[in-house]
């Protein structure tokens, strides 16, 4: 998994001052696209991918063979119409799939970075993401969007530099890390530091990794993307592959087997360290911080054009959240849109086939760029 | 389009701010955006309302007037708008002052309980009215405080709100409501139309 190859990167020679106060220049910024430029470079989308995403958006993902994350949403006639639109996809920094991560190797010992990668925050992922722009010579994107840590970037993006998209969707995400989320976050990286073969983030060096930790991570969170409802409906109390119970710790039921399943297919492509480098930047999120806790003053310059989703049945990133997102920018009459999609797939809603979901940002796409 | 809502877009100036609450599907929003003014948004309570407005290229916020409207800062619209909705919130009074806080003026239109037919279903037939500007029955009507032309027009008045335009509708014909005719709007008109400000 760590062969990169074939993959699209640049090598950004610009330093960039981290928040944690280490300055990082020269390094890989791994990033896939879709679609094609056009003459007036007026069309391009930047996605940001949530945390276990990367820049394989849409199509094959060459790594995983699997479909891109965000398949419902790219390509031909889709909500963001690979026809019309040049969509550019990043791995974030401290990502794993060829951008500058705990994974790289160091070029002085040769070896993997590992825990001594510096922290990294989301306003750290957006300002190594913008030099993007540069690299294709677009002055302003047409729009930036993303779903829950993608959503986090968006609102970033918007806040560091108002002026250089046009419009902004962020999805199902939050303007500052709530501590049930930082709790969640927490207990996934207890269980890779927990797992011995992680040996302080030095995992590499015995060539094993501490796949049980990142497991049971996966597993945790892989609950807090789904709803109450969509499990007992999809599993209930059903058994697998089996009429009794076995008075056991296998996994007699669905849902057991289908964490387990989850949790063993993540460890396969995901690094643990990323794991822990990218969750903490999640809960160090605070975009109001700054302002003393007035989210308005974030985006007092800006005069783009936003478009907030939130889901009915995501508990993670619940309804309240995003609408305090809309809150702050009506209280400087900004121009906002807001929609709550029902559905009954949790925080995971964003990634999957919700028509009212894909209809609702198509057709808001759509006519923005009209206009 | 409505009758009146060709007076409401009438009422407004070209290029001016305006906040449509309660804006439904966005007719009146599409109308006002292509012909008079760009700066137009909505707020709507139901879900497939905001996703038809959505299609239409407008923008619209989720979202309950009663409870989202003080969200808004003061002054931020040259219009507010409020369309046959006074009568379906808990607390009409509240929706009011939030409206002409946010507005600069605020244009509100109530389907008129004053109205001959009301009267006459409820004398005559005993039995609550159903007519065209309110067609449901009396079990499943949002309605919660149905008020007339006269019961608005005292309510501005005890409340010293500068009532500064206000029109009488009836099979489409317009007419405008004074001090001298008001009893007799009161009982000859569907819907009235009033233009408010602090």
């Amino acid at each position: 998994m760590n062969e990169f190859n074939d993959i699209k990167k640049i090598i950004i020679k610009k330093p960039l001052k981290l928040d944690c106060g280490v300055t990082i220049a020269d390094y890989p910024l791994a990033y896939e696209t879709y679609g094609k430029l056009n003459q007036d470079k007026d069309n391009a989308i930047m996605v940001f991918h949530a945390l276990t995403g990367d820049q394989f958006a849409s199509g094959k993902n060459p790594v995983t063979n699997k479909d891109g994350w965000w398949s419902y949403v790219i390509g031909p006639n889709k909500a963001l119409d690979t026809n019309k639109y040049f969509i550019i996809c990043a791995n974030v920094i401290g990502g794993c799939m060829g951008s500058y991560g705990p994974s790289s190797i160091d070029k002085e010992t040769g070896k993997k970075i590992g825990i001594n990668f510096p922290v990294i925050t989301i306003n750290d992922m957006v300002n190594a993401q913008f030099n993007l722009l540069d690299h294709f010579n677009i002055d302003k994107l047409f729009c930036v969007t993303g779903g829950s840590m993608g959503g986090m970037q968006v609102l970033q993006f918007i806040a560091n530099y108002p002026d250089k998209s046009k419009i902004a969707i962020p999805i199902a995400c939050s303007a500052s890390h709530s501590a049930q989320n930082i709790a969640f976050n927490e207990l996934g990286r207890q269980a890779i530091m927990a797992d011995e073969n992680w040996k302080n983030g030095n995992y590499d060096l015995e060539n094993k990794s501490p796949a049980k930790g990142l497991s049971v991570a996966r597993m945790a969170a892989h609950i807090t993307y789904l709803s109450k409802k969509g499990l007992q409906e999809k599993f209930g109390r059903k058994l697998q592959e089996r009429d009794k119970i076995k008075f056991g710790f296998d996994a007699d039921f669905q849902i057991e087997s289908y964490l387990r399943y989850q949790g063993s297919i993540f460890v396969d492509r995901f690094d643990a360290n990323s794991y822990l480098y990218i969750t903490r930047a999640m809960d160090y999120f605070d975009l109001s911080k700054n302002s003393n806790g007035d989210l308005s003053k974030v985006f007092k310059n800006t005069k783009t054009k936003f478009f907030i989703i939130s889901f009915t049945s995501d508990w993670l990133y619940p309804t309240a959240e995003n609408r305090e997102i809309v809150i702050a920018l009506n209280a400087i009459n900004a121009d906002v849109g807001f929609l709550e999609v029902k559905s009954d797939k949790g925080h995971d809603s964003f990634l999957l086939d919700v028509p009212d979901f894909l209809n609702a940002l198509k057709n808001f796409v759509d006519n923005s760029y009209k206009k | 389009m409505k009758e009146e809502f060709k007076i409401i877009a009438n009422s407004i100036q070209r290029e001016k701010s305006i906040l449509d609450v309660g804006c439904g599907d966005g007719e009146l929003m599409k109308f006002i955006y292509e012909n008079i003014s760009k700066k137009i948004r909505g707020l709507e309570i139901s879900k497939d309302n905001v996703q038809k407005c959505i299609q239409k290229g407008l923008t619209v916020i989720e979202g309950n007037a009663e409870m989202d409207l003080q969200q808004f800062p003061s002054n931020s619209f040259d219009y507010v708008i409020l369309s046959q909705t006074l009568q379906a919130f808990l607390n009409p009074e509240k929706v009011i002052s939030d409206l002409l806080r946010i507005g600069k003026t605020s244009i509100v239109t109530i389907p008129n309980f004053g109205f001959w037919k009301v009267r006459f279903n409820l004398l005559f037939k005993g039995t609550m009215p159903v007519t065209k500007t309110l067609p449901n029955e009396w079990y499943n009507t949002p309605n919660l405080h149905m008020c007339s032309i006269k019961d608005f027009v005292n309510f501005c008045n005890d409340r010293k709100i500068n009532l500064f335009k206000s029109l009488a509708l009836t099979n489409n014909k317009v007419s405008s409501i004074n001090k001298f005719n008001l009893n007799f709007k009161n009982l000859t008109s569907e819907l009235g139309i009033f233009l408010i400000e602090k």
